[in-house]
């Protein structure tokens, strides 16, 4: 393929940047370089990104932008980037601490690049194959970063990981192959019958029987990846003992990869008039999930671990909206997507800059952050506040539009999720008050706080993040409002 | 050559897939379980070489090759090397009895069988029966990783299900090329990962029951 080609599509250079990224790091000796080199071509990835704002390159064999995964592909660079940020104060930070070897760092740079690539490749392939095979790599790729500390911990939550996800994304394979033989007959042989962009079109002559075993399989082997219960026990492993980043990085925008796959599937599901209604499963697992994490939230000890249970918590939400379906279950669930990847990424910084801070992840060793580091712990409270679902944040109005949907539907449907939502909301609240006030901790065993540079790494994408859910959950602008309709009408 | 010959090649060699997943269930010895995992890729790859010559589709001889070298001869000698070297327990230890094991099996079967044939009454009838026999087959390997508690046989017991997927990928008829390559690509990068890992969970625990695992959980609040 020449350049030219390569720029005439941007979505080919949104691709080939993390991909020849992820093999220049591997081979770069500095570790220094590598970090900051990977801030740079994060940044470009994202930049490149917003140019498909402009112009929508034209579908082809393989790789398609619609409205759906545009903003899902903006998304998914900038919390990549704002990570990349991030992860430079990080890394440094554990090499100083002699955690991590230099060569360690270097697969990381590289395994970091290689994962964002395949994220980006999942959302934009117009073949449900090579959708299956980059979610694959995805896995096979955050695998071996949960395991890069090489403890006891790390590796069984990798192992763990590793094993149930390979299990789920088989039977989403399997399920993948029944909907190729649902739509053979009517698409004939080849790349057509997996083709999105044609299959939408001609759904409702697929065999309906098919494409509900089908969905079954796809719900129970994506669904995994997405961290419903009950079919979660790798996540809150997985985010707990792998690199901080990384858990940002699998939390906000991992899921929400997982979680495209099945609403793709969904809504070919949907155009088919003679299927089975995709919704109530949906539901029924969003709210299992939103039970489970809200009752494990209470007796955490561990910062990260929280979080990932918080995590399980918001991918249910999200299933419950898309379950009930409608224009405006689904514009919260878009809305709810969004507002959580930003703010869970934001709060893992925050959990990052902690932990390296005081040197424990222990909840009952966390106190008086907003005395003895102010501008981390006002910023974690704020984003912990709001990913509870206080108003007047971005999560707030997404919860919010969630339930009254589900009241003017289904209103008994409403009373478990208002419970599920208010004991995770008790739940989260008092952890953040135990980690906010009383004694601050002496800070003997951390590095202290942070200074200069430094700091910047470490809070600034924090900031940016918890503003921009401030700013989203007072405002949010025409255009994204308008567009974020559009969606939930495809979704159907 | 009848279609009807056709056929029942098919199913004589997707029985034969499924006879050795239900091989694998019955086995006290890990070495034994390797070889009937080696006997069922063979077959695996014998199925693939059939449907390349009944659907004239050469590129899944590839499947059949890479079925054939990579899981029915690299695979087995590699877990069998690793463990010797690593002096790995060389019984199967179960978590449900294997009388049990093979009740719950044949359940699995009927219940893929009365799942699957319904739902294909249009597919062609050489897809339907081997879509049933390759459920079969994926319903068998999960079933082996949840009742068998030491990792190897865990890991045999993924591999099995991804079989299972293979005998499915190749009976639907013109499923395109990149797909197979790319499910054998990740089986082979998904063994390196294993690779790795039993060296690692070697090094730092003295065994591989997953179950001694658990007791690492790092929360205790």
């Amino acid at each position: 393929m020449s350049l030219d080609a390569l720029f005439a599509n941007p979505l080919l250079l949104i691709l080939a940047i993390p991909l020849a990224s992820a093999g220049f790091l591997a081979v770069l000796p500095s570790w220094r370089l590598a970090s900051w080199l990977n801030i740079v071509v994060s940044g470009t990835t994202f930049a490149a990104s917003l140019t498909l704002f402009a112009h929508r390159p034209a579908p082809t064999r393989l790789l398609f932008i619609d409205d759906f995964n545009v903003y899902l592909v903006a998304l998914t660079t900038f919390v990549g980037f704002t990570t990349a940020i991030f992860s430079a104060g990080y890394i440094a930070r554990e090499s100083a601490a002699a955690r991590l070897s230099d060569l360690h760092l270097r697969f990381y740079h590289s395994m970091y690049q290689a994962f964002l690539f395949t994220m980006l490749l999942a959302l934009s392939a117009n073949n449900t194959g090579v959708m299956w095979v980059a979610v694959e790599a995805a896995t096979l790729t955050t695998v071996l970063m949960v395991s890069l500390y090489r403890t006891r911990e790390a590796i069984e939550a990798a192992w763990k990981y590793f094993i149930l996800c390979s299990v789920g994304i088989g039977l989403a394979l399997f399920g993948t192959t029944l909907v190729y033989l649902a739509a053979q007959p009517v698409m004939g042989d080849g790349a057509d019958a997996m083709a999105w962009t044609l299959l939408i079109g001609q759904a409702a002559k697929f065999q309906p029987d098919l494409l509900n075993l089908a969905f079954v399989f796809l719900l129970v082997g994506y669904g995994t990846k997405v961290g419903l219960a009950p079919l979660h026990a790798w996540l809150p492993d997985a985010h707990a003992e792998g690199p901080t980043p990384i858990s940002a990085v699998l939390s906000g925008l991992l899921l929400n990869v997982a979680l495209y796959a099945l609403l793709r599937f969904k809504m070919l599901i949907a155009a088919n008039p003679d299927t089975l209604a995709p919704g109530p499963l949906m539901v029924l697992m969003g709210l299992s999930s939103l039970f489970l994490s809200g009752f494990m939230l209470m007796r955490r000890g561990d910062i990260k671990r929280l979080f990932a249970y918080s995590s399980i918590e918001h991918m249910g939400v999200m299933t419950f909206a898309f379950g009930m379906g409608g224009p405006l279950a689904n514009f919260a669930g878009l809305l709810h997507m969004t507002m959580h990847s930003l703010t869970k990424s934001g709060i893992f910084f925050a959990v990052g800059a902690i932990t390296q801070n005081l040197g424990t992840k222990r909840l009952n060793e966390i106190t008086g952050l907003t005395v003895s580091h102010p501008a981390l712990g006002w910023g974690l409270a704020v984003a912990v506040l709001a990913i509870a679902g206080m108003p007047p944040m971005g999560v707030f109005m997404s919860e919010f539009l969630v339930v009254s949907s589900t009241f003017a539907r289904q209103p008994l449907l409403a009373v478990p999720l208002i419970v599920g939502l208010l004991i995770a909301f008790a739940a989260l609240a008092t952890r953040l008050t135990g980690m906010l006030f009383g004694e601050p901790q002496p800070a003997q065993r951390g590095h202290g706080g942070r200074t200069g540079l430094s700091s910047w790494l470490a809070y600034g994408p924090l900031w940016l993040h918890v503003t921009m859910v401030v700013v989203a959950g007072l405002y949010l602008p025409a255009p994204l409002v308008q567009w974020f309709e559009t969606v939930a009408k495809m979704l159907g | 050559m009848s279609q009807q010959f056709s056929y029942d090649i098919a199913h004589l060699i997707g029985a034969t897939v499924l006879m050795a997943g239900f091989g694998l269930l019955y086995q006290r010895r890990v070495f034994a379980v390797l070889n009937t995992f080696a006997f069922q890729a063979v077959a695996l790859a014998a199925a693939a070489a059939w449907q390349a010559h009944v659907q004239h589709a050469p590129h899944l001889y590839v499947t059949a090759a890479i079925a054939l070298l990579f899981k029915a001869m690299a695979v087995p000698f590699a877990l069998h090397w690793l463990i010797e070297k690593l002096g790995i327990h060389r019984t199967v230890e179960t978590a449900l009895s294997i009388g049990w094991t093979m009740i719950v099996g044949v359940a699995l079967v009927a219940l893929s069988i009365m799942l699957v044939l319904p739902v294909t009454a249009a597919a062609s009838a050489l897809t339907r029966e081997s879509l049933a026999l390759a459920m079969s087959v994926v319903l068998l390997g999960m079933l082996m990783m949840i009742t068998r508690r030491n990792a190897v046989t865990q890991v045999v017991g993924f591999m099995a299900l991804e079989n299972g997927l293979i005998l499915a990928a190749v009976s639907a008829k013109g499923m395109p090329l990149v797909v197979e390559i790319s499910i054998a690509f990740s089986v082979l990068v998904a063994m390196t990962v294993f690779g790795i890992f039993f060296f690692r969970i070697r090094e730092r625990f003295d065994s591989l029951d997953v179950a001694y695992l658990e007791s690492y959980r790092g929360d205790r609040s």
